[in-house]
């Protein structure tokens, strides 16, 4: 009993740093955005008083939250598969004995350690129209100008390229960690039975990967809502929002209109969607997902 | 070979030298005068001219400071306090554990990044826009860090614990010689991912702060090249280098070491 009650109390002093702060960044704010969505924004002398649902009533008249909204969605739609399905075949290539694997896994890779805003400033350069290197590259081939960041057309479609590539090679290295976890009998009893690679991949390794593929997948979904540095560099969500995302659009609202409470009430959308995808994600998965 | 394989192989070597072209490109132009920014020419002449420009007309060496200042601060504070929490979690039964554990893992959701606008509002409250600590703070309590040493500390045999219990060490001791030791794979993985995480970060630091004297290099670089309107890709080029520099090179020289260790922090 003693001891228990020892336990307690060393516990709770060694949690209560943390949790304070934890509390303090992330539970705190977290009830304080649901709070202040109901609220007015305070200016100046003015507090911000008690208006009900009125800053959700704006955000369902606002056409630049449904845009943005919309083109997260794209976002989303493209880069999740695309840079779960390119992680998974670079990890794949620099598990197996190729040539160059510690080159490929190099290239694969370097995009996760360079700050996505620095190389925001290198693809910029690659879409400049005329000037930059994909129009020079089209030039050869005798293509037109294209203006890749200035046309609605291409804007976001820019943005998503520039996020696969940052994020895939920092997925390789779960699926690559998962992958030599699996034990090499496998294979051999595979290639005795004869089964082909492709069976070996679709019957054996991707459920074994299905954890993997679980966490993997998670991250892609938060990142798609939070990677959002390039933006600020390469189109500042123009033309005509044609390329912004929520957070970004959450902090324009937020800190170039100062319409704190909106901007409150656009985080309240992005926090029910996360929670809202976390749990299809589990469900999704749960079934498909073989446990250790 | 087989045809299969030739295949495979063609296609991991394009798609790794597309992935390497941006860097190649950058490295490319901050190291040739602008004349050549898109003439290339293998005997174009190299100069370094690009950097010391970029050095020169920005205060690099502040922004430099402010970020080693940021990121050692936050390593060091995540590592004290994350650690305290899972080996708390980890070693000890008391009431409330499962809610609290269940708290920590919410952060992996809803992150800092996105409460930004309520965090901007405490920091204005405690006083602390425009300072170095208002950058990491939100960070500090890394629900990331606390899940992963949790992970590794359980994994430590009771037999070891209860054996130095029996020598009569304290819970803190224990902790100290035992646990961390053993751990020490984890805390690298995990200190490599934060330090990438951190000097890479750009959106809060960019709120709250105003100011040479607080602002790290990605904030620093954003405004930098926004504000060179004569747009010479060369020495934007040049600064874009320098910033991810010790991180890339770092990177290159222990390679297999960064690899492995975020690796070692994948496996859950």
């Amino acid at each position: 009993m003693e001891t228990a009650r020892r336990q307690w109390i060393y516990a709770w002093l060694m949690l209560s740093p943390a949790m304070a702060l934890l509390i303090l960044f992330t539970h705190y704010p977290a009830v304080q955005t649901i709070v202040n969505s109901f609220y007015s924004t305070p200016r100046g002398r003015r507090k911000a008083v008690w208006i009900g649902l009125d800053n959700y009533q704006t955000l369902i008249l606002d056409d630049v939250f449904w845009k943005v909204l919309m083109n997260n969605f794209w976002y989303a739609v493209w880069t999740i598969p695309l840079s779960i399905l390119l992680s998974l075949a670079m990890a794949l290539w620099v598990n197996d004995k190729i040539r160059g694997r510690g080159f490929l896994r190099m290239a694969y890779f370097t995009p996760t350690v360079l700050p996505l805003i620095a190389v925001a400033n290198i693809w910029l350069f690659f879409y400049t129209p005329g000037f930059g290197l994909i129009d020079q590259i089209r030039g050869l081939f005798g293509l037109a100008e294209q203006n890749w960041m200035g046309s609605p057309d291409t804007a976001l479609y820019s943005m998503i390229a520039v996020a696969i590539w940052k994020e895939a090679g920092f997925f390789m290295i779960f699926y690559l960690a998962a992958l030599q976890t699996i034990p090499p009998s496998l294979r051999e009893a595979a290639d005795i039975e004869g089964a082909s690679r492709w069976y070996y991949f679709r019957r054996v390794l991707f459920p074994l990967l299905m954890p993997t593929t679980l966490f993997v997948s998670i991250n892609a979904v938060i990142n798609s809502f939070r990677l959002v540095d390039h933006i600020f560099v390469m189109t500042e969500g123009g033309p005509n929002n044609a390329s912004s995302l929520l957070l970004f659009y959450i902090y324009e609202v937020a800190f170039d209109y100062w319409d704190t409470a909106y901007a409150a009430t656009l985080t309240v959308v992005m926090i029910a969607i996360l929670i809202l995808l976390a749990i299809g994600q589990f469900f999704l998965f749960d079934r498909k997902v073989h446990y250790k | 070979m087989s045809y299969d394989r030739i295949l495979n192989t063609t296609a991991a070597w394009l798609l790794a030298l597309f992935w390497l072209l941006p860097l190649a490109y950058a490295i490319w132009t901050a190291f040739h005068p602008a004349a050549f920014e898109t003439r290339f020419e293998p005997l174009a002449p190299l100069t370094l001219q690009n950097f010391v420009q970029a050095w020169s007309e920005a205060p690099f060496a502040r922004y430099f400071l402010n970020t080693m200042i940021l990121v050692t601060g936050i390593v060091a504070a995540q590592f004290t306090l994350c650690t305290l929490a899972a080996f708390a979690f980890a070693r000890f039964e008391f009431r409330g554990k499962g809610l609290m554990f269940a708290l920590v893992l919410m952060q992996l959701l809803i992150m800092p990044d996105i409460l930004i606008v309520e965090n901007y509002r405490t920091m204005s409250q405690l006083g602390l826009i425009d300072t170095i600590a208002a950058i990491g703070l939100p960070y500090v309590a890394s629900a990331f860090g606390i899940f992963l040493l949790r992970q590794t500390f359980m994994t430590v045999p009771k037999e070891l614990d209860d054996a130095a219990r029996v020598e009569g060490c304290s819970y803190l001791g224990i902790l100290w010689r035992v646990y961390i030791p053993l751990a020490k794979p984890t805390f690298l993985a995990y200190g490599l991912v934060s330090v990438s995480h951190h000097w890479n970060n750009f959106v809060w630091p960019l709120i709250v702060t105003n100011s040479v004297e607080t602002r790290p290099l990605t904030v620093g670089l954003s405004i930098f090249a926004v504000t060179d309107s004569g747009i010479q890709w060369s020495v934007i080029n040049a600064a874009t280098l320098m910033t991810s520099g010790p991180l890339l090179i770092a990177f290159l020289l222990f390679q297999r070491q960064f690899v492995q260790s975020f690796m070692r922090a994948g496996i859950k």
